[in-house]
């Protein structure tokens, strides 16, 4: 076995069996720094897949437009066409740092702090079973264990809202799980629409819709878009997502708007793109228009909010929204502003909820209109808070404004009347976006300190500077240094976009 | 011409070893009268039975009693797939029984007894060459369980439910016969194969109203012993009054007999373009209805109950989307037979595991109660618990019930590839449907325990020295059970291609 093949194992199996270990550690708190060392493990074997053989070279004209860097084909059920063959390239693999970066730091943080409702070391365990099914999407090119996995991330996402979260907690969870779970069923269907007429699952052989007719490419993209639409969510298909956040520990905000909304839109390209190029040119004025309603949407209902984390999920929906705008011009650069946007809404969101989650944790409220001066009373904090919302409405030299930018940018260069206006009205949508977050601001880090915000002192504990250090820096490195993500993904982004021609 | 025919006693060694334990439990629990004793008869002769169907099946297709080509006896890889389940959910139901008998709550010699004669009927079914060999054995089947579910002592709703059952299968299989008696009428045949052949050479008798009448009365009296929606009115009822290991066994074996009959009659017998429509419909409405009652259920067993009405859909759905594969390649239509066929091994094994489980978490020879009784049942017992959550995941289709999320795909893989594209997106939605009832029941396991302790554990602890027990009795059988039925569920939910192979064959 090669090392890139050891290494893709690695990445699945690592988290599996770390998430068997933490069941089976009878301490609770040795059990949770069992589950940090193998989230920990999980992300050198992640990154390491960038070194080593890289097994392509150069593209050729005549090579299949997904090229892994490594991969692992292994036949599991024949009888589905389901064989387990991982491979990494640079569309996936900044997602899958993420991923692993994200789960250890929400390890770690739950070594400090277990949530209200049941024991931490379930909760860890949870945390590295999302983890496998996230990775384990990220890295499938194989239609079915990609469906697979897509649907092992469900249950457990489920138990960790439903377990540990708010006072409306399994209202939320069930709504997020029946939600989510119609997304993935349409993907099921769209999944063998494709296989049954192409005969395989292969996402390499399949990537450019060869030997598909235009009325299954049709078909299934429609299929497949509306069930990446449910897990990114677009907008109208959102409703569950800000329940969901708002109920959910603050572990769990940060793993679902960090890295479980990029599967839809991973999918999106990887899949729904990739296999059905000529559904996607079909249908892609119809998820431009979505997308940028959903920009416009989602920054008018962040404008009205007076909940602090659910403010922050709506402005997922609008940031989503950018991505997708990005997918939908099927562009170069609209493809790569949508991968550099996600990478950067997950980085920017997973620390925005991790200081929500501080936030409330400390004054016990997210009420807007309880929460005024932070800076006054915990000004680390209230700095923090600044950063990351600064950074979400895109700030040049910050990660968010890449993707934001870009996608506008990729819609303006389409041309034509639908486009430049869609164009436009993102570019409002990024103003308003602007708008709401330095309300947000104004609102709980100025002013004089609410009762609530009177009481807290201003320290931050150790493992939260550890939690959020990293976050703040990859915002900070991926703003300024843009090609950490694109250097990657620009050769399979122009792979791609060739057979979309 | 000789009228003695040879019979090939090879092939019908599983059915002689079914029914040789049903005579010898007879005489054990006579002679001996030890309730062990004929309970270890049963199990042992259940094993055996397994173990036949599956020396015989592994040696290729044997046929007996033949008239010309017509076989009224073919035992096949089918055959003893069937049988060799069937068997299998007999030991298992016995097994859970332990409790219940030891109760005294049932006379264990009947029990016993009347338990191994519907297993001789499950073996035989699989075997059935012809419509009245099939229905005879599917009476076989059934008919023990009438006194079964009636069994329980001093039970108002068991006696209410046996009779309900007794009604609307003895109705049922009259039905059947009579569609029966008129395809005889209309084509001369009653071997599966002849019908089958007969109707193909001469389409002209598929004008006839007589015979569209005997494949209606035929496919739909069958439909009443898989419990198909509009047909379904019994099952609730009766699986909430019967005593808890037959409910299991009637959810499971039952259940599996229903499909099979229906399977042997629709892939061989009648013309798929006259069945395929009314199936695909009875599948829409059967999964449908099923999954939106099951919403309502406040109590465990009704739930489990509608949720396997919901179920039988699913394995119906392929059978319907044979009336657009019709003009097909025969191996669409194999494909097909074999999803419905995959989709019911998983579905017993997942089922038995969530009776098993059901039985484990609450007190000896008890009905299956309410949800509410079975709120935070994790804190008390996890490893039931998980059990059941696992099973009833696997039900749901979700992972880490990976055994369901693949029985799903494989029916929804077959839909597509015979071009029933709308009904696998109606499976699609009621898959979500389920989930939500599944979840229900799942998320109760591990809930907070009922707000007023004295409420609700009032009247059970009232009711421990009547019934001598209240908490659950830890009975080894019941737990070997839940282990071997979780563990088969894990393993072919790893490997399905096992349950793929067996249910090609």
């Amino acid at each position: 076995m090669r090392l890139g093949e050891f290494l893709l194992v690695a990445v699945l199996a690592l988290p599996a069996l770390g998430a068997l270990a933490v069941v089976a550690t009878p301490r609770d708190r040795a059990a949770r720094i069992v589950g940090t060392v193998v989230a920990g493990l999980t992300l050198v074997a992640a990154a390491l897949l960038l070194v080593g053989d890289r097994g392509w070279t150069g593209y050729a004209a005549d090579a299949p437009a997904v090229r892994p860097w490594h991969r692992l084909d292994l036949p599991w059920v024949p009888g589905l066409d389901l064989r387990f063959h991982l491979g990494v390239d640079g569309i996936s693999w900044p997602l899958v740092v993420l991923t692993a970066l994200l789960t250890l730091l929400c390890c770690a943080y739950t070594v400090w702090k277990v949530p209200d409702g049941g024991s931490g070391r379930a909760l860890v365990a949870l945390l590295l079973a999302v983890e496998v099914g996230i990775l384990g999407t990220f890295l499938a090119l194989d239609l079915v264990l990609f469906f697979v996995f897509f649907e092992v991330v469900l249950l457990p996402m489920y138990a960790i809202i439903a377990g540990w979260g708010g006072a409306d907690r399994r209202r939320a969870a069930r709504k997020f799980a029946l939600y989510t779970l119609l997304g993935s069923v349409l993907l099921l269907v769209g999944v063998f629409t494709v296989v049954a007429a192409a005969g395989t699952a292969d996402v390499v052989a399949l990537t450019g819709g060869t030997g598909l007719s235009r009325g299954t490419q049709l078909a299934a993209f429609t299929l497949l878009a509306l069930a990446f639409a449910v897990k990114s969510p677009l907008w109208p298909l959102h409703s569950w997502l800000p329940d969901a956040h708002t109920q959910a520990p603050t572990v769990g905000s940060v793993v679902l708007a960090g890295v479980l909304l990029k599967m839809g839109t991973y999918g999106l390209i990887r899949i729904a793109v990739g296999v059905a190029p000529e559904g996607a040119r079909w249908a892609a004025p119809v998820l431009g228009v979505l997308a940028v309603a959903a920009i416009l949407v989602g920054s008018l209902v962040c404008l009205a909010q007076r909940e602090l984390k659910r403010l922050i999920a709506y402005s997922s929906v609008g940031h989503m929204g950018f991505v997708l705008l990005g997918v939908a011009t099927l562009t170069a650069t609209g493809i790569q502003a949508a991968l550099i946007g996600n990478v950067a809404h997950g980085v920017i969101t997973g620390l925005l909820f991790f200081l929500a989650g501080a936030v409330k944790d400390r004054t016990h409220t997210g009420s807007l209109d309880e929460l005024s001066g932070l800076r006054e009373t915990a000004p680390r904090l209230a700095g923090l808070l600044g950063f990351a919302a600064v950074a979400s409405l895109g700030l040049p030299g910050l990660a968010g404004f890449w993707g934001e930018a870009f996608a506008v940018v990729a819609a303006v260069e389409v041309g034509g009347a639908l486009w430049t206006t869609l164009g436009v009205l993102a570019a409002v949508g990024g103003a308003l976006t602007a708008a709401y977050l330095l309300r947000l601001l104004r609102r709980v880090t100025h002013g004089r300190p609410s009762p609530a915000v009177g009481r807290l002192t201003p320290g931050l504990a150790g493992v939260e500077l550890v939690a959020w250090a990293p976050l703040v820096l990859l915002a900070l490195a991926v703003g300024l240094a843009p090609t950490l993500v694109l250097g990657v993904a620009e050769a399979p982004v122009d792979a791609l976009v060739e057979v979309l021609r | 011409m000789s009228v003695v025919q040879s019979v090939d006693n090879v092939a019908l060694l599983p059915a002689y070893l079914a029914a040789g334990t049903a005579v010898l439990v007879l005489l054990a629990d006579l002679l001996v009268a030890r309730s062990r004793v004929t309970l270890a008869t049963a199990a042992v002769g259940a094993a055996a039975t397994a173990l036949g169907a599956a020396v015989v099946g592994a040696g290729g297709e044997r046929r007996t009693f033949c008239v010309g080509p017509d076989c009224s006896y073919v035992f096949g890889g089918r055959a003893a797939l069937v049988a060799g389940v069937v068997a299998l959910l007999t030991l298992g139901v016995l097994a859970l029984s332990g409790p219940l008998l030891r109760a005294g709550q049932s006379p264990t010699g009947e029990y016993c007894f009347l338990l191994a004669c519907s297993m001789t009927g499950g073996v035989v079914l699989g075997a059935a060459g012809d419509l009245i060999t099939l229905i005879v054995a599917l009476e076989t089947l059934t008919l023990p369980l009438y006194v079964l579910v009636g069994l329980r002592r001093g039970s108002l709703a068991s006696a209410e439910a046996a009779v309900t059952f007794f009604v609307v299968s003895v109705v049922a299989t009259t039905v059947t016969l009579l569609g029966a008696a008129l395809l005889y009428a209309a084509t001369g045949g009653l071997h599966l194969g002849r019908i089958g052949a007969l109707l193909a050479e001469r389409p002209e008798l598929l004008d006839l109203p007589l015979t569209t009448a005997a494949v209606a009365l035929v496919v739909l009296g069958l439909a009443f012993k898989v419990a198909a929606v509009p047909f379904h009115a019994w099952a609730p009822a009766t699986y909430d009054g019967a005593p808890l290991p037959v409910a299991a066994y009637l959810s499971t074996a039952s259940k599996l007999g229903g499909v099979v009959a229906l399977l042997a009659v629709v892939q061989h017998a009648l013309p798929a373009d006259v069945t395929g429509p009314v199936l695909a419909l009875l599948a829409v409405l059967t999964m449908t209805v099923g999954n939106l009652v099951a919403l309502r259920q406040r109590r465990t067993v009704r739930l489990l109950a509608w949720s396997s009405v919901a179920q039988a859909g699913y394995i119906l759905a392929p059978l319907g989307a044979l009336a657009l594969a019709a003009g097909r390649a025969a191996d669409a239509r194999t494909a097909a037979y074999a999803a419905a066929v995959a989709y019911a091994v998983f579905f017993v094994v997942l089922e038995l595991a969530a009776f098993a489980a059901v039985v484990a978490l609450r007190p000896a020879g008890a009905d299956g109660g309410t949800v509410d009784d079975l709120r935070g049942a994790a804190r008390r017992h996890p490893w039931p618990a998980v059990a059941l959550g696992l099973a009833l995941v696997g039900l749901a289709g979700l992972p880490p019930g990976l055994a369901g999320l693949f029985a799903k795909v494989t029916v929804v893989r077959s839909l597509l590839d015979g071009g029933a594209g709308w009904l696998a997106v109606v499976v699609a939605v009621n898959a979500v449907i389920g989930l939500a009832y599944y979840l229900r029941l799942t998320a109760a396991l591990w809930a907070a325990p009922a707000a007023s302790p004295g409420g609700r554990e009032a009247p059970a602890a009232a009711f421990a020295p009547v019934g001598g027990v209240s908490a659950p009795v830890r009975a080894r059988t019941v737990g070997l059970v839940l282990v071997v039925a979780t563990a088969v569920a894990i393993v072919i939910g790893f490997a399905p291609q096992l349950v793929l192979d067996v249910a090609a064959r």
